[in-house]
């Protein structure tokens, strides 16, 4: 029977399956990170029990960590706290790999697993944190999950779950110029909805995002949990394979051959059935930008903040009129009218070097506007920051007023202390806008890395695809 | 009963960052819906008894206090996977809470802490609501052995649970307990998968 690339990685994950379809799946790549781990090492330790696979264990400190004075260590006592609990379990209980705050190759736990080539096609891979979802751009099953689950993972190198429904989101034909992935995830969140996902695994297809590079990829299904889906997946080509040749934990020589022959086998079978399929036009996607409290509050660059007056159903106008208060907007307001205090490029959303050539390409020989009170950029990991600094992309930005930073989760979620003060707004290029998300009282507008550095030159939004 | 009447009621809402970087499993109660919550910032190491209420919101309200069921819309607990939401939502003193749908990473999570989660068909959820605002003193009697919710007039819904979780949540288990019951199965796929797939193991 014709199965889909979800069915396959599934599939071949199962250890054991009882009668009512909960199946306990083999897991073999599990990302830690400080926030949702330190309780797991503590309930292996409790129950006296070990980690059933160390070298299936990548860690990295990330979202405590501070993005400048790396001098004056981690200022925060808690925060600092958190951190060298990782460094404790770490040498406790040891890892494939582990990237403590310091170190050259540390960065945000999605950014890089991938970087690393220790997020494989084919695998099945945890991390106790939603946007786990990225790696299913290679290929992989991939998806965020709690901390009793994280312990469970530790111990049994398995989960517990049921299979998810299937839904297939293609999008046909070609972006036009100044439209990235993330307009595209953004797009596809505004028409299902943040709950459209809730119990799917999403699958990206159609030309456009094969037309997507990897790192594209990623941004697109690190949001697939915005759309309420654990996992999202693209099929593996030729791109995947050659990204991820010669990375560090890529297999070599004879077994890379064979690990690419089965790779190949990593796309959905022709005449698959997909219990949704929902399908978008490529050449209808323009710059989105979010105008509230959640990723479906979105809408192109060219259009206007919605009037909830409009809206029928009354739960979703009374939730629409809460975001509208809540971000200070008027209802009607002309997207490219709406001004902004800070700038955030960032997060594992779009932190890549791809990401920062975007955004380096906009800004280049010009300078953030007077009314900006700060614009940061964040790389995704030391290795990304090492590689913009060969490219000269960090003098770039500092010419063009920005701050460049160590890598880190930053102001994605202000863990640390780049966050947004009470009523300010800024253009950011992560993955949630909720209230309070980059800091109390915080108004946050996604966009891609494009439209956040025109936004920044501009001192408002302004449509990247005629921004000169 | 506590009717929160909001959709898409994310975890982020449910216990803001900063808790996060706490590395014990309690504590979080005093911290729930904080930003909502609170009129100040609050800080994990606050003491937030002496913190200054908003009055405008719902929990705050004396007539909700003591409450152990909570009420909501769709898509309640989106975004992070923080296991933190589940905890601070228990360790306020909720054992239930109802709504059309929830995400699904916080499903999991609540149920492996043994907070019940309720769907009902929102036509329910919207009289639920309705009729807690419209008077003091509300409750909901859930039977989680029965599958049942009562409104104070009589009238019962019934839910669906998977029998596996309700046995969890009524004699709470031991997860991972239970899977290494089949540590021999798990060790044979082992073996298997690292003959197909020796790459994912070196
Ligand atoms: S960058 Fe943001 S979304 Fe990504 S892992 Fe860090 S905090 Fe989470």
């Amino acid at each position: 029977m014709a199965r889909t690339l979800y069915d396959k990685l599934w599939d071949g994950h199962v250890v054991r399956e009882e009668q009512d379809g909960t199946a306990l799946l083999y897991i073999d790549r599990h990302l830690v990170h400080e926030v949702t781990s330190p309780q797991a090492y503590e309930g292996l330790a409790i129950a006296g029990r070990k980690v059933w696979r160390v070298d299936s264990v990548v860690a990295t400190a990330d979202h405590n960590t501070p993005t400048k004075d790396w001098d004056k260590g981690i200022q925060d006592p808690v925060s600092r706290l958190q951190v060298e609990t990782l460094d404790d379990n770490m040498k406790k209980y040891g890892a494939k790999v582990y990237f403590p705050f310091l170190d050259k190759r540390q960065g945000i736990v999605h950014v890089i697993g991938p970087e690393q080539g220790a997020t494989l096609p084919g695998m099945t891979v945890v991390c106790g944190d939603s946007h786990t979802s990225t790696h299913g751009a290679f290929g992989a099953l991939a998806f965020g999950i709690g901390t009793s689950e994280v312990e469970h993972v530790l111990a049994t190198q398995c989960m517990v779950m049921q299979k998810s429904k299937t839904m297939h989101v293609v999008v046909e034909g070609r972006l036009p110029t100044g439209v990235t992935a993330k307009d595209i995830t953004l797009a596809v969140i505004g028409k299902i909805g943040s709950g459209g996902g809730t119990g799917y695994a999403i699958e990206y297809a159609g030309e456009a995002i094969r037309e997507l590079s990897v790192e594209g990829r990623m941004t697109l299904c690190n949001m697939a949990i915005e759309a309420g889906a654990r996992t999202g997946l693209v099929a593996v080509d030729d791109k995947t394979i050659a990204y991820l040749e010669g990375r560090t934990f890529a297999p070599k020589g004879e077994q890379w051959d064979k690990a690419v022959a089965y790779w190949r086998t990593l796309t959905s079978d022709e005449g698959a059935k997909f219990d949704k399929v929902v399908t978008l036009k490529a050449e209808e996607i323009k710059p989105q930008v979010t105008w509230g409290t959640n990723p479906q509050m979105v809408v192109a660059v060219d259009g206007k903040v919605p009037d909830p007056a409009q809206e029928k159903d009354p739960v979703q106008r009374e939730w629409a009129e809460r975001a509208l208060k809540y971000m200070a907007l008027a209802p009607n307001t002309p997207i490219t009218d709406i001004k902004l205090d800070k700038i955030f490029i960032g997060s594992c959303t779009n932190s890549r070097i791809e990401d920062l050539r975007a955004a380096a390409a906009v800004v280049k020989g010009k300078h953030v506007a007077s009314s900006i009170k700060l614009a940061l950029v964040v790389p995704g990991s030391g290795l990304v920051k090492t590689q913009a600094e060969s490219e000269g992309l960090d003098k770039v930005f500092i010419e063009a007023g920005f701050d460049w930073r160590q890598p880190g989760c930053s102001m994605c979620l202000g863990m640390n202390d780049d966050q947004l003060l009470a009523g300010e707004r800024c253009a950011s290029t992560s993955n949630r806008n909720f209230e309070g998300r980059q800091g109390p009282g915080g108004r946050t507008h996604l966009v891609s890395p494009a439209m956040a550095a025109a936004a920044a030159i501009a001192g408002h939004f302004v449509d990247v695809r005629n921004f000169k | 009963m506590v009717p929160l009447d909001r959709a898409n009621v994310d975890t982020d809402a449910i216990i803001p960052k900063q808790f996060l970087k706490s590395i014990k499993r309690t504590g979080f109660g005093p911290n729930l819906f904080d930003e909502w919550r609170y009129l100040d910032r609050g800080e994990p190491d606050m003491d937030s008894s002496s913190r200054p209420l908003n009055p405008d919101f719902i929990l705050n309200q004396p007539r909700y206090r003591g409450a152990t069921v909570l009420v909501s819309r769709e898509n309640f607990g989106c975004g992070s996977s923080r296991e933190h939401a589940p905890w601070a939502l228990l360790q306020y003193g909720f054992q239930a809470v109802i709504a059309p749908s929830f995400a699904d990473i916080f499903y999991n999570n609540s149920l492996k802490n043994g907070l019940l989660l309720i769907k009902f068909e929102p036509k329910i959820v919207d009289q639920l609501i309705r009729d807690a605002q419209g008077k003091e003193g509300y409750r909901l009697a859930v039977d989680l052995e029965d599958q049942s919710v009562t409104t104070p007039t009589g009238e019962i819904f019934k839910f669906d649970i998977d029998p596996f979780r309700k046995q969890c949540i009524m004699n709470g288990t031991d997860d991972i307990g239970l899977t290494l019951t089949h540590a021999d199965e798990i060790r044979a796929f082992e073996t298997k998968h690292k003959q197909s797939q020796p790459w994912l193991f070196s």
